[in-house]
This record gives structure tokens, C-alpha cells and sequence, in this order.
């Protein structure tokens, strides 16, 4: 635990000090979010009919954009092969890395996400569960990400492979935040869907932290 | 009494023999110096010491342990000098040892002693300085300050002079042997000459012959 504390503590402490990473992710997604209606037209009815979908697709792609870095910089400067000779096992050490992740691109992209979607007309009880929706899914993105970020290292160009392999993983995560959102309203209950995300996130928790680990060990031999 | 040793270590890196029929056994307080032409395998026998690579055949005990059985037990006894820094450029130079110091002791670093070992190496002056204004020798310095914060019995230092002026490898020898003296052993791939009593040398050209049948099979 306290291993876990140190690298979240030391992660987060980077990405403040080098708060551009962070802040690019959110000006990506919002400016993603704010130029569809340039492409669909201005029309409410058609904007509240794609909102939770667009909002969801420029997630996705906000979240891999920033992957790329998870653990990159610290295999090119050597921090990894340390980091993975510590006393604390590699998978805590990912998954601090993965929740710092989340806490400076997840958590901002859900602060951001409400404001979009008014944008888009989308009504108070879609947006209330797109919230919901994002706090559950969100860390599954990073969790999925996580791996393929530990996959591209060594590689050249990694950012474009990167999403080759995580975005079609992201998939179930964006048929059910769309489809929990879409659900609330047309006047369904958003429940199951909601579910099944936190199922996924369960599910990813471990999975996906020891395939990171198993794929990081790999990478710095 | 801690032994560390190895027994028929065989070391392939990309399809290639590096080494072959390697043994060694190094006892509390002893130095072993590893020396050979580029590429005959010096890196990778730490790697192979440290755990972060897996020999191909060969056994590495510490005591009656195997070290692959409790791969975090043995991160936890060594210190590791390898060929990158891990310097954060926007971490100040004791924020960036202070961190590796407490990552190993289990959450709490030590300003005292993070500031004790930069000042053993001279660079007590540069504590606040981000990492990013550091000099390849300065850099290479807050790494050795990164194992003397925080003790360890295993030292494993690849080219650990590089970069390095003469003062500071003097430095570097001194607390070679206040470790030494301590019970601690230390492994050290080096091409300059540094000052070291009685210790132990492997010449890895001396075990790069092949091995035809292995090498078929890859």
C-alpha cells in the first residue's frame, strides 16, 4: 500500500509540474466535441440524438491520446527497469500509475463532459447518466489503455499502434455509455447498462494490471 | 552470512550466445569486477544478477534461495546502476532521490539522509535544482546518491565511472568500501581502472565460446 501511495504520489506530482499533458487531453476533447455540429448541422434535435455518442467516441480518443506516455517516458530514462527491481510487486506499481492516469485525464474529461453535453441539447436525465456512466467507464479506459501502452514500448511511432490495439478493446465501453444514455431518454431504465460497465471495470481491474505487468517485464528485458 | 552466487549461467540475447558455463560465488563484504571487450556480455551478467533478465540455463542462488522464486524478495536486497539515470527532469535532485529512497524503505524517505548521501558525493549544493539543469556527470552522481540513501546488501554498478571526474570516482571508491566493510558485496562492469582491494576479476571473453547444439536449435 504504501509502494502504491509513493508511485501515485510521485505520478501525480509529474503531471502537475508538467501540467500541459493533462490540459492538452481536455482541449482535445472538448475541441472534438465542438466541432461536430460544424459537421452535422446546428439542428437541436439531430445534436441531442448523437450527443452521448460523440461524447463518448472523443473520450475515447482524448484517453489514447495521452496512453502513449503511461509508461513510455519512464522506460526511455530508465525508471522502469528500477522501478520493476523494487520491493513492491510491478502490478501495484501499474496500477498507481493507471489511477494517477485517471485522476489527470479521466477525472477532467467527466469536470468537462456536463458542459458538452449542454452544448449538444442533451437533456438533465441523459446527462446525469452520462456522468455516471463516465465515472464508471472511464477507469476502464485507462485500465484497457494501460496495456497496450506497456505493449507499444520499444516501438517506434508507438502513439499510432497504440490505438490500433486499444480501440477496438474500448468498444464494449462505448456500446454501453452510449446505449445507458440513449436508454434514459427514450424513457427506459439505464440500470443494466450501467451495470455492465462496473462489471467491465471489475473484470479489467485485474486482468488488464497483470497483463500490463506481464507485458512491462517483457519490454525491459 | 549472506552468499550470493551463480552456477552454469547461460546468457542468449537475440538468438546469440552471449556467454556460456559462468559461475560465481561472491560472500559478504567481497567485490567482483567484470571485465571483457564490448559487447561480451557485462551488461547483460547484472541484468542477469539483478533479475531483470532470465538466463536461458543456470541457476542464481542467494544463500540456499533461487532468486527467481522471490523476484520482488531480491529487488529488495540490491541496488542497481544501469546505463540510464532515471533523473526527472522536473523533479528537484532530492525530490528524485528522495523518491527512489522511499519507494525501497517502504514509504518513507529521509530528507536527512538523502541530503547526507548527495553530500558524500559532493553535490549537496544542487539539492534543490531541478533535474533537468543537470550535467551527464551530475546526473550520474544524484543516481549513486540514489544507492546510498537507502542501504542495500547487493550492489550491481554497470559502468558506474562514466561521466564521472576523478574526485567523484574517488568519492565512489570510498563508499565502496564503507559498504564493503559493512558486509555489503558489489558487482561492477568497468573499462577504466578503478581502485578496488582485493577483489575478484571475470574475464567474460573467456566464456563466449558456443555451444553448436543450443545455437542450432535457436
Amino acid at each position: 500500500m504504501n509502494g502504491f501511495m509513493t508511485v501515485l504520489k510521485r505520478d501525480l506530482h509529474l503531471a502537475i509540474r508538467q501540467g500541459i499533458d493533462s490540459m492538452t487531453v481536455v482541449m482535445f476533447f472538448v475541441l472534438i466535441v465542438i466541432i461536430f455540429p460544424f459537421g452535422v448541422g446546428p439542428e437541436p434535435n439531430i445534436l441531442a440524438r448523437v450527443a452521448s455518442g460523440v461524447i463518448w467516441v472523443a473520450a475515447l480518443l482524448a484517453s489514447t491520446l495521452s496512453l502513449e506516455r503511461l509508461f513510455q517516458i519512464d522506460y526511455e530514462d530508465g525508471s522502469l527497469e528500477l522501478l520493476s527491481l523494487s520491493s513492491v510487486a510491478l502490478e501495484v506499481i501499474v496500477l498507481a500509475k493507471v489511477t494517477a492516469h485517471w485522476l489527470t485525464t479521466g477525472l477532467p474529461l467527466i469536470i468537462t463532459a456536463p458542459l458538452l453535453a449542454v452544448l449538444l441539447n442533451m437533456n438533465k436525465e441523459g446527462l446525469l447518466v452520462l456522468i455516471l456512466a463516465l465515472v464508471v467507464g472511464t477507469p476502464s479506459l485507462s485500465l484497457v489503455g494501460a496495456v497496450g501502452a506497456a505493449l507499444i514500448l520499444g516501438a517506434r511511432r508507438g502513439g499510432v499502434l497504440l490505438a490500433l490495439i486499444i480501440l477496438p478493446l474500448y468498444l464494449p465501453v462505448l456500446i454501453f455509455g452510449v446505449s445507458a444514455v440513449d436508454a434514459i431518454i427514450n424513457g427506459f431504465e439505464a440500470k443494466a447498462q450501467l451495470l455492465i460497465l462496473g462489471a467491465f471495470f471489475l473484470a479489467a481491474l485485474p486482468l488488464c494490471t497483470w497483463a500490463a505487468a506481464t507485458s512491462i517485464k517483457q519490454a525491459i528485458e | 552470512m549472506n552468499i550470493f552466487s551463480a552456477e552454469n549461467l547461460f546468457c542468449v540475447r537475440g538468438g546469440r550466445t552471449v556467454f556460456t558455463g559462468l559461475g560465481f560465488t561472491l560472500k559478504a563484504g567481497e567485490a567482483l569486477v567484470l571485465v571483457g571487450p564490448n559487447g561480451s556480455g557485462k551488461s547483460s551478467l547484472l541484468r542477469l544478477m539483478a533479475g531483470l533478465l532470465k538466463p536461458a540455463s543456470g541457476i542464481l542462488r542467494w544463500g540456499a534461495e533461487e532468486i527467481s522464486e522471490d523476484p520482488e524478495g531480491h529487488g529488495g536486497r540490491l541496488h542497481y546502476v544501469g546505463h540510464h539515470d532515471a533523473i526527472k527532469p522536473v523533479l528537484s535532485v532530492s525530490e528524485n532521490v528522495s523518491f527512489w529512497a522511499s519507494l525501497m524503505n517502504g514509504g518513507s524517505g529521509n530528507g536527512e539522509t538523502t541530503l547526507g548521501a548527495l553530500n558524500t558525493l559532493g553535490i549537496g549544493h544542487l539539492e534543490k535544482v531541478p533535474g533537468r539543469f543537470l550535467s551527464a556527470g551530475q546526473k550520474r552522481r544524484v543516481n549513486l546518491a540514489r544507492i546510498l540513501s537507502t542501504p542495500a546488501p547487493l550492489w550491481l554498478l554497470d559502468e558506474p565511472t562514466t561521466a564521472l571526474d576523478r574526485e567523484s570516482i574517488t568519492s565512489l571508491e570510498t563508499a565502496i568500501i564503507h559498504h564493503r566493510a559493512g558486509g555489503g558485496m558489489v558487482v561492477i562492469s568497468t573499462h577504466s581502472d578503478m581502485q578496488l582491494a582485493n577483489h575478484q576479476v571475470i574475464d567474460l571473453a573467456g566464456f563466449a565460446e558456443t555451444c553448436p547444439m543450443l545455437e542450432h536449435s535457436l
